[in-house]
């Protein structure tokens, strides 16, 4: 856990990631309070306060008696949230970055562009070149 | 009188603000601890409440081992109370058993074996968990037939933080449990309390120097300054009271200037053109906004820095204050 942003925090991202990755399928539950703060060696109640945060956006729900479960259409609004987020969180530092170095708009574009392609390329079956 | 376990995954007790719906394990009101001319305690009012981690936190001499002795009544008060589960502590064996206090560099007769220690701790504590102790001492990898005096200060240590956890007392006190301790100990410390914790929830309170080692395990922090607790918030909020600022110079300078922060540095660098400094203040929309116009980085510092920070100023306004009265 690093100092730069609250702790819960931190642990709600990190669940969210998972759900996004698919570590944790819709309906699939997800480990304990108790289990996440062993984990990550930090307060129950601080563990309690990130998942919490996940059952008021509607991402978790819990089964009384039994534990904590992604919600149906939790992966949506994740995908929702994160793309509503991410020209504060990616697209922002990258203009201010391409300024910095001197990057015209059209230089920024083509690396993106490229990097793009790249990654949707890498995703597809392809043969390994070295 | 047994702490009921958390069923697994019940996470219903668990929002973190939600505290003082049952009552307090520690009242301490008005209390006052003088050595002669030193005022150890000044004023102290605290309200602890039951399944909560506190880290005691403060510079040497704060009066932190005094406040903490206050509590079991090991150290009378010169004036004020101490009350642990509504009652009076002092030389009250029915509060006493529910409560365990390892001092900082606990000793045990020095002929005394590791399982006598043991034994001793289990007749005098109400909620000792022998099985846990035994796992343990194999944890910390203490022999138990070696002699106290035969341990070295990290195994003392060690013995003294098996006590403290395996009494599983509702008030659990632990005066700078580190001595001598290995990061790996220490690292098993923390794992053994946490988990520990999570079944059996009860009131710890931890001193210690090694702020941001343990911070993230803890519910609420208190300050304890010169006798005085000057701060006592939930870990979270008292990170807020303090904050970095860095950038260029001129810059920084411009902005302590025009938001009034510079009489609230409590340390500062500069390499080159650029500096960093520390503000011991919570940081206001105004100033952050001012921070971006100029172009300056503000981030949240650790709460070690902001221990730091609060006790590099009040040294300078206790002084002050001495001065007034």
């Amino acid at each position: 856990m690093d100092d730069s942003r609250p702790i819960f925090q931190q642990v709600a991202d990190r669940i969210s990631s998972d759900i996004l990755a698919g570590t944790y399928g819709e309906e699939d539950q997800v480990p304990s309070t108790n289990e996440i703060a062993l984990f990550h060696r930090i307060n129950p109640a601080t563990a309690g306060k990130g998942v919490n945060t996940l059952v008021t956006r509607g991402i978790l729900y819990k089964r009384r008696g039994i534990g904590m479960f992604v919600a149906t259409g939790a992966r949506r609004i994740l995908l929702e949230e994160r793309q509503a987020q991410f020209v504060r969180d990616y697209v922002d530092p990258l203009v201010a970055e391409a300024r910095a170095i001197g990057f015209t708009a059209e230089d920024a574009l083509r690396v993106v562009g490229r990097r793009l392609g790249a990654a949707t390329a890498a995703g597809e079956p392809r043969k390994e070149q070295s | 009188m047994t702490t009921a376990a958390t069923p697994w995954g019940e996470t219903s007790r668990v929002p973190a603000d939600a505290g003082g719906t049952e009552a307090p394990a520690v009242v301490v009101r008005g209390l006052n601890r003088r050595f002669g001319k030193v005022r150890a305690l000044r004023d102290v009012d605290l309200e602890l409440a039951p399944g909560r981690i506190y880290g005691l936190v403060g510079r040497n001499g704060a009066g932190k081992t005094t406040l903490l002795s206050t509590l079991v009544g090991q150290v009378l008060p010169s004036s004020g109370s101490v009350e642990l589960f509504g009652r009076r502590s002092l030389e009250n064996p029915a509060v006493l058993a529910r409560t365990v206090y390892v001092r900082d560099h606990q000793c045990y007769p020095d002929d005394m074996r590791v399982r006598h220690v043991l034994r001793a701790a289990g007749h005098a504590y109400l909620g000792w968990d022998e099985e846990f102790a035994q796992r343990l001492v194999a944890d910390f990898r203490l022999s138990p037939k070696a002699r106290c005096k035969k341990l070295s200060t990290g195994q003392r240590t060690a013995l003294g933080i098996i006590v403290g956890l395996a009494s599983r007392a509702e008030l659990t006190i632990l005066d700078e449990p580190y001595g001598g301790l290995d990061p790996v100990a220490r690292g098993l410390f923390y794992d053994r309390l946490l988990e520990d914790f999570a079944e059996h929830p009860r009131t710890v309170i931890i001193s210690t120097h090694l702020v941001d080692e343990i911070a993230d395990l803890l519910n609420e922090v208190i300050l304890l300054d010169d006798g005085v607790v000057t701060l006592h918030e939930s870990e979270e909020q008292a990170r807020e009271h303090a904050y970095r600022l860095a950038g260029a110079e001129r810059d920084v300078e411009r902005l302590l200037e025009s938001t009034g922060a510079g009489e609230r540095v409590s340390r500062r660098q500069s390499v080159g053109s650029m500096t960093m400094v520390v503000v011991a203040a919570p940081l206001d929309d105004a100033t952050e906004t001012l921070a971006r116009e100029l172009g300056l980085e503000v981030e949240p510092v650790s709460l070690q820095e902001v221990v730091a920070a609060m006790g590099t100023l009040s040294v300078t306004e206790s002084t002050a204050q001495e001065g007034a009265l």
